[in-house]
């Protein structure tokens, strides 16, 4: 079992390589028992959203 | 189709803030957005996208040769794989296990959406980018908003693939930690 810190290494490194078959089904199980982490992956994925929106719109803000 | 000065003029307040925000550094903006011009005048705007995405993907691959000139030039700062690439600034957030601390767990961010469109949002986020180390904030930028692959960033830059992840990891930690305690985290800005 993934220990949270492992768990967001490995959510990061989904949004810049194919995780392995294995990696893939160590943080999809880690995920599903832990909210901590599932909120971690979300946000991280937002950021994305979030620094393109503040390129691309520059001036509204 | 053919461009005018003034066509492109317009756009030019809108590009420079775009390559301040990737390269912080005011003399290297200008002189990208001028070469962004200048091709854009040469070059054959088909009207396919519109002129701002077009002069924006110019831009972009203005930036990114800039990078790749300087970092074969003179290597970003600490640009080598070194002890400062550890995870070890955020070892504070997990316990021994590995776990999050109670305090650090995150929680779910109240109406992300409604935050996009907040002003007072963009400050803070602004605020949160320019905490991050350069060679961070460069590396992200260059990943998520550049939308350039990790071969292409190691290559660009000299590091190892390890090292990008690293970074990557660092910026994200960083910056969504900022957020979280500045914006997400208290109940009086999301209200």
């Amino acid at each position: 079992m993934l220990a949270c810190k492992q768990a967001t290494q490995l959510a990061s490194a989904a949004l810049d390589r194919k995780l392995s078959v294995a990696e893939q089904i160590q943080l999809r199980l880690h995920l599903a028992m832990c909210s901590g982490c599932r909120n971690f992956s979300r946000q991280i994925n937002l950021l994305r959203q979030i620094s393109q929106r503040r390129a691309e719109h520059n001036d509204d803000a | 189709m053919t461009l005018d000065h003034a066509a492109l003029a317009q756009h030019r307040p809108y590009l420079l803030r775009y390559a301040l925000q990737q390269l912080r550094d005011e003399g290297q903006a200008e002189d990208v957005v001028q070469e962004t011009l200048l091709a854009a005048l040469q070059g054959n705007f088909s009207g396919q996208s519109s002129l701002r995405t077009w002069l924006t993907s110019i831009l972009k691959h203005k930036i990114i040769d800039l990078i790749r000139r300087q970092s074969r030039e003179a290597p970003l700062p600490g640009a080598t794989d070194s002890d400062d690439d550890t995870l070890d600034d955020f070892d504070a957030l997990f316990d021994r296990r590995g776990h999050w601390t109670s305090e650090d767990t995150p929680q779910a961010w109240q109406q992300p959406n409604a935050a996009l469109e907040s002003k007072q949002f963009w400050k803070v986020y602004e605020a949160c980018a320019q905490l991050m180390p350069q060679r961070l904030a460069l590396v992200f930028s260059m990943r998520e908003v550049m939308d350039m692959d990790i071969d292409e960033i190691c290559k660009s830059l000299s590091i190892s693939a390890t090292n990008c992840s690293v970074i990557l990891y660092r910026a994200r930690m960083s910056l969504r930690l900022c957020l979280d305690k500045n914006w997400f985290g208290n109940p009086e800005k999301v209200g």
